[in-house]
């Protein structure tokens, strides 16, 4: 098996978890900036946080032979500051030149509020001007359908070309809004919340394949790195074809990933893509 | 009608696969219930929404899922003035 974890917070993880991913076929592990658990209360804490996924967490990926890529932003939970927030977005370009970072996310919403749309679109603003890939976190629990409904009106309203954006955390009612509007979409794989292995194949098998992905986003929560070779595994066996599988957990993150020229996958597959 | 050969598309296969995780499932909801009943308080809008979909699952229209979620989901529109929390409780407050 090889597959793609295209959504993972391994600044909160053990090296343990790198060698456990590696060993069950990861190829390359993509980190989106996020909430440390804590507002930050300064722009230099981020300016750290970004040297960190960046320079530092590709290093430590690198000893376990996996290529580390990372998204950056402010998370929506700190954008109630309008002020550091916009500090924050102003640092944003100093980084996006590093080999590693694929583009802004993941920005989005989380309660939906005024001050955190202001700066979701800024963040677009930014991925706009820049020609970057966009990663948009949808809101948690009772406030993901309209948080996914504000930030795909958003999008439309930017000129969002949607093959590059990924729009991720969908569940059952929030997947077809996300993918009639032809945006790419994420399912997460969580132990309570989101997605179980169980509903997130259900949603494969109803929807169009080709456009989404599955990621485990394990943080320092209730959350399972090898999220994304356990579904696979239950895919084969529901008796879906391995080719199909690997579809899925490799060859769509890949596609969507490549549109960044500076993504390969570890060369125990095959080399750079 | 022509019969699908995908195993993930026949109710046989599939009911060898899940029915006792479901079996389980369904018990320890039901276990829940029943330790809702035998404590004191009053039901808020997390055990509210719980037992209004408890409907929609018998109801033997097909999207449980998706109708569920979409029961929870806060239905309003227009962005919030502000955030005045940072988590979420699994249900709209306002039901």
């Amino acid at each position: 098996m090889r597959y793609i974890e295209p959504h993972a917070h391994m600044v909160s993880r053990t090296t343990d978890d790198y060698t456990a991913m590696v060993t069950a076929g990861c190829v390359a592990v993509c980190e989106p900036a996020f909430w440390a658990g804590f507002d930050r209360c300064s722009v230099d804490g981020f300016r750290d946080y970004f040297r960190q996924l960046t320079e530092i967490e590709p290093r430590r990926a690198a000893r376990y032979g996996l290529p580390h890529f990372s998204w950056l932003c402010i998370n929506p939970k700190e954008s109630e500051d309008l002020g550091l927030a916009e500090a924050v977005l102003s640092i944003i370009p100093e980084f996006l030149d590093k080999p590693n970072v694929l583009g802004i996310g993941e920005i989005g919403l989380n309660k939906n509020s005024r001050n955190e749309v202001k700066i979701f679109e800024r963040h677009v603003q930014i991925a706009v001007e820049h020609d970057r890939l966009i990663l948009v976190h949808t809101p948690h629990l009772e406030d993901k359908l309209k948080g996914t409904k504000l930030i795909l009106d958003i999008l439309r309203n930017a000129g969002v070309r949607s093959g590059r954006t990924l729009i991720d955390h969908v569940e059952e009612h929030t997947v077809r809004h996300v993918l009639d509007a032809g945006h790419w979409a994420g399912i997460t794989l969580y132990p309570e919340s989101k997605a179980t292995p169980a509903r997130a194949i259900d949603m494969v098998e109803q929807y169009a394949a080709e456009r989404l992905w599955l990621n485990s986003a394990c943080d320092w929560g209730h959350s399972d790195p090898l999220a994304v070779p356990k579904t696979a595994l239950e895919m084969r066996r529901r008796g879906h074809a391995a080719t199909a599988i690997d579809a899925l957990i490799y060859g769509n993150p890949l596609r969507f990933l490549s549109q960044y020229s500076g993504f390969k996958v570890a060369d125990h597959v095959g080399g750079s893509v | 009608m022509t019969t699908p050969k995908e195993p993930w598309r026949q109710r046989d296969a599939l009911t060898d696969l899940y029915y006792m995780e479901a079996r389980a499932r369904l018990l320890d909801v039901a276990a829940f219930l029943d330790r809702m009943d035998r404590a004191s308080g009053t039901d808020d809008h997390r055990l509210r929404s719980l037992r209004a979909a408890l409907s929609l699952l018998s109801d033997g229209k097909a999207d449980r899922t998706r109708r569920i979620l979409e029961s929870w989901s806060d239905p309003s529109v227009a962005p919030a003035d502000s955030a005045d929390t940072k988590g979420a409780t699994g249900a709209w407050p306002k039901l």
